[in-house]
């Protein structure tokens, strides 16, 4: 249990130091670049560090491109719901989603993980 | 348009904006953990690239422009939806960097942790910015020879009546 609480807070305070940078930062599509900072990642590959040691660390972080690759994909698409489709930002963000899914486990699906 | 730091628009954000971004940190942060121990590791790593707060984020432009153009008597929708979508173009700009950043970790971290971490973040940010540099650079580029391509051959127009 003090793990995930302290896994809680770690990433809500890491996201949350990027959030507020990110909405210092003009303009807009610059500050965007923090959209996809490596909040959720430094918390959690810190923990895996310490709790697992780093071979386990490099295992998720080997995985994490495929991710990273899925969340440029679903950053393009919530782009195009909004300037095409033309809906507002809540469902645009919520109906991508399911491009992130199927991108990062169709990705595991055909490479799989770290040798 | 330079890049400028600015603290006027955390003026703009409300408390509870706040209180969102770090609650779906926290739960995003606490889900990678949940299923690198039900579904492995490799399945876990996944989420280490979870759009958390991309939603919240995303939402709070779109209603902070829109409350600005409404301000001024204007609807102010389309404002809010072009703000959200150039938000989204940059984070597909900055998960270039993502990926450099789990590609430095992976190839660094057997070695020495604290040199994994420090050369991901530099990878990050070097990657993120040269990405969203470069977009930049190509999109003035083409809009420059566009408009060049549209005076000449308004040029050759008037030439020949």
């Amino acid at each position: 249990m003090t793990e995930y609480i302290l896994r809680f807070i770690a990433g809500g305070a890491i996201v949350s130091a990027f959030a507020i940078f990110g909405d210092m930062l003009k303009p807009k599509s610059f500050s965007g670049l923090l959209g996809a900072a490596p909040s959720v990642a430094l918390a959690t590959l810190g923990i895996a560090v310490v709790q697992h040691g780093p071979q386990y660390a490099a295992t998720a972080s080997w995985t994490m491109i495929y991710g990273a690759v899925a969340l440029a994909c679903y950053s393009l698409a919530v782009c195009h719901l909004l300037m095409r489709f033309r809906l507002a930002a809540l469902p645009a963000t919520t109906i991508a989603f399911v491009v992130w899914l199927a991108v990062a486990f169709g990705l595991l699906a055909g490479f799989g993980g770290a040798a | 348009m330079l890049v400028k730091l600015s603290s006027s628009s955390l003026k703009q954000t409300r408390w509870y904006e706040y209180g969102v971004r770090f609650l779906l940190g926290g739960f995003a942060t606490v889900f990678a953990g949940i299923v690198s121990t039900r579904f492995g590791v490799s399945a876990g790593g996944l989420f280490l690239a979870l759009p958390a707060i991309f939603c919240a984020s995303a939402t709070l432009i779109e209603s902070h422009e829109r409350r600005a153009k409404q301000r001024t008597g204007l609807d102010g929708r389309r404002r809010g939806q072009q703000a959200a979508a150039l938000d989204a173009a940059g984070a597909a700009m900055g998960s270039i960097g993502l990926g450099a950043f789990a590609g430095v970790f992976y190839v660094t971290v057997l070695s020495s942790v604290i040199g994994a971490f420090t050369a991901a973040i530099a990878a990050w940010a070097v990657v993120s910015v040269s990405a969203w540099w470069l977009r930049r650079k190509l999109r003035s580029t083409s809009r420059h020879s566009r408009s060049e391509r549209a005076a000449r051959s308004e040029g050759g127009r008037s030439s020949l009546a």
